[in-house]
């Protein structure tokens, strides 16, 4: 294992040069198509048509007896665009939805493929060895004249991309608007179908049927968690392609009869579990810490309201007891408590014998909290001038979510247009405020 | 891509003759059959499954005619498509495509660009000036899943406005937005018009209709009326086009869908 792995390492030998350039190839040009094809909602006619490839193979290899790769990907061509023909035609004229037919097209073709490799396999004399391959790939099986074909077909895929970017971002975004300005559709969408047809081909010998469309499918949306540009996606995407194509070649170098499909697969979705946990904004991890920021928030300014309300009731007091707040609160003492801890170590609170009072961060917040409930409920409550713009939420949700912009101008609506004066609204001493008491209490 | 004729030509920008549509076999809309004068702002109205929507579709080649022509400036469409902005429906597309407002508005010069070659700063520059034409200006690098439904029209109408054309077409552009957008919208309709644009615009509201257009077309599966507001937005009409929604026609399209499908 580690003679296999310094061998390859070293790129002394021809053959792994070879192997891990074919590797990188079949990754970048997957991760490249991939974005496109999974925007365009193609990445499981994509999968029909790498299953449909296989009895291609196999009729190309019994009609003409040889096993050269630019033959037998031919036949692969020839069956797979038949097979999403099949899947169109089916759609179009049947009243069988979109994926039963990629579903059946899938099977049926691939199990005339199946059938074809046995019987290869048992008349095929000495020479029959080999073409199973194309089922989970075998990277270690390219050779010099493979790689010139893989070459010449990434190079048509890239310079496509590169030729018809525009063409492809506008045609996924909106195609209708895309064909009013005089380019057509479905020509564009002719090409890029081409295009994802010859990324299969070129990952066909080395991933396999089975598993090409996760090279495509895998990177891309791996790439989406990082970006939000289409041009950022593609990158990523390619980069992420390229790495599994080399790093599961890698692997499954290190013992015989790995095959390479898999492992690239596996480590295409080695990249995407740590996209899907770790990135900015879109990853789970980020989503659960902004969740874990609001209800922290959210907590917070309960317990600064409360100490407002409390305060309104009791003019003298300047701090008020756990058992008071969680009275007001509705919660149980406590939760009081241990927020009133966490929220003096963060500078909002201060303890005073049994109880707490405010910091001026505290005091500052919870006077703009007590502004923003107070003026929502009367937005509510007035919302029948304004049913236009409504937002229908309880004020006990909504005071957390409030801008300053949004403050001033429930201040300006209610001012000009019920002769309210938010001054008033918002009077910690109630007894001038039109303020009527809703809510949670 | 072609030349336009010149603005003072008395030639109709948009004439429609006997056009019907038929989606799966089924008629939707019967023998549209008018001219659009220059210059005006026109609301297109009607129930649901009037055919508003599949008749500016169809105008512009998106759904096949069953028969028919139309002609912009006298000219076939497939001339012409350099003279029309379109703004579609705002469902019509996924929001939450990897792209930026800027980029959305910049799709409305690819007719100008052509096809391979890539927008130039010219380019970069008019669509930045629509979006600042509809008050978009700060959002120009917000990804577009984050804005708001009204601004996601706003961009829509701000793409058609790049594409600086002579006929706007526009599918329910006040659909799903908030009162400021709506004022936002119109004000920039009716700059277009005093501009000589012409501009179909699907409506569902009737309570604006008077206000917002100077001609309106009413549909229900065949044009009911059409003609400067005034004289065509009355209650008998309205009646026809709202009132009974199993029309004779409908009542057709059905026996002629029933019939093909048990062909």
């Amino acid at each position: 294992m580690v003679e296999n792995a310094l061998r390859f390492l070293s790129l002394a030998d021809a053959n792994v040069r070879f192997v891990l350039l074919g590797s990188l190839l079949i990754g970048a040009t997957g991760g490249l198509l991939g974005s496109f094809a999974v925007l365009r909602r193609r990445s499981l006619v994509g999968d029909a048509l790498a299953h449909a490839a296989l009895p291609g193979v196999a009729l190309a290899y019994l009609l003409t007896g040889s096993k050269a790769l630019p033959i037998l990907l031919l036949g692969a061509t020839i069956s797979g665009v038949f097979g999403v023909l099949v899947i169109q035609f089916v759609t179009t004229y049947t009243r069988i939805k979109a994926d039963s037919a990629i579903g059946i097209v899938l099977s049926v073709f691939f199990g005339i493929g199946i059938v074809l490799l046995t019987h290869i396999q048992r008349v095929g004399g000495g020479n029959q060895s080999g073409l199973d391959k194309f089922l989970f790939g075998q990277a270690a099986a390219m050779v010099g004249d493979d790689l010139v074909v893989m070459t010449v077909l990434a190079a048509i895929i890239i310079a496509a991309v590169l030729f018809f970017y525009k063409e492809f971002k506008a045609l996924i975004f909106d195609p209708g608007f895309f064909s009013t300005l005089g380019f057509s559709s479905r020509r564009t969408d002719v090409l890029l179908m081409g295009l994802i047809v010859l990324t299969v081909m070129v990952g066909l010998q080395a991933v396999g049927v089975v598993l090409i469309a996760a090279m495509l499918i895998t990177p891309a949306v791996a790439a989406r968690f990082w970006s939000e540009r289409l041009g950022t996606m593609v990158l990523v995407s390619t980069a992420f392609g390229g790495a599994s194509g080399v790093v599961g070649t890698f692997i499954s170098s290190l013992a015989p009869r790995i095959p390479t499909g898999p492992v690239m697969v596996l480590v295409a979705t080695f990249f995407f579990v740590v996209s899907a946990l770790v990135a900015p904004r879109r990853g789970l991890i980020s989503r659960w810490r902004r969740e874990r920021h609001n209800r922290q928030r959210e907590s917070r300014q309960h317990f600064l309201r409360a100490y407002f309300e409390l305060a309104e009731k009791d003019r003298e007091s300047r701090s008020f007891s756990t058992s008071a707040l969680a009275v007001e609160l509705g919660w149980k003492a406590a939760r009081v408590e241990r927020l009133g801890r966490k929220l003096a170590r963060q500078g909002y609170t201060e303890r005073v014998g049994a109880g707490w009072t405010l910091m001026q961060r505290g005091f500052d917040e919870g006077l703009f909290i007590v502004k923003s409930h107070r003026l929502w409920e009367h937005y509510l409550y007035y919302r029948s001038i304004l049913d236009a713009d409504h937002v229908d939420r309880p004020a006990d949700e909504v005071e957390h979510l409030l801008t300053p912009e949004i403050i001033e101008r429930l201040e300006q609506i209610l001012s000009a247009e019920r002769g309210i004066d938010p001054q008033q609204v918002v009077n910690i001493h109630g007894s001038l405020s039109h303020y009527r008491r809703g809510g949670r209490e | 891509m072609s030349e336009v004729p010149s603005a003072s030509s008395a030639v109709p920008p948009i004439q429609i003759h006997d056009m019907t549509i038929a989606y799966h076999k089924k008629p939707v809309l019967w023998d549209v059959d008018l001219d659009v004068p220059e210059g005006v702002l026109v609301g297109i109205i009607g129930p649901n499954g009037a055919g508003k929507s599949t008749m500016i579709k169809a105008m512009m080649d998106l759904v096949p005619k069953a028969s028919g022509w139309v002609k912009i400036y006298d000219r076939p469409y497939e001339q012409m498509r350099s003279a029309i902005g379109y703004v579609p429906q705002r469902e019509s597309v996924d929001w939450d495509f990897p792209i930026n407002a800027l980029d959305v508005v910049l799709m409305g010069r690819y007719g100008h660009v052509g096809w391979i070659r890539r927008p130039g700063a010219e380019d970069k520059k008019i669509a930045f000036e629509a979006l600042e034409q509809v008050g978009m200006g700060e959002f120009a690098e917000r990804q577009i899943s984050q804005l708001s439904g009204g601004q996601q029209q706003r961009v829509f109408l701000a793409r058609a406005l790049a594409q600086d054309a002579r006929i706007y077409m526009m599918d329910e552009p006040f659909a799903g937005v908030d009162a400021a957008t709506e004022k936002a919208i119109i004000d920039i309709l009716i700059a277009l018009r005093h501009q000589g644009k012409t501009i179909l615009v699907v409506h569902h509201d009737l309570q604006t209709v008077t206000e917002y257009f100077d001609w309106v077309i009413m549909l229900n599966m065949r044009v009911v009326a059409a003609g400067p507001t005034n004289e065509v937005f009355t209650n008998e009409n309205l009646q026809k086009t709202y009132g009974g929604r199993l029309t004779v026609l409908s009542q057709a399209a059905q026996a002629i869908a029933d019939q093909r499908r048990g062909d």
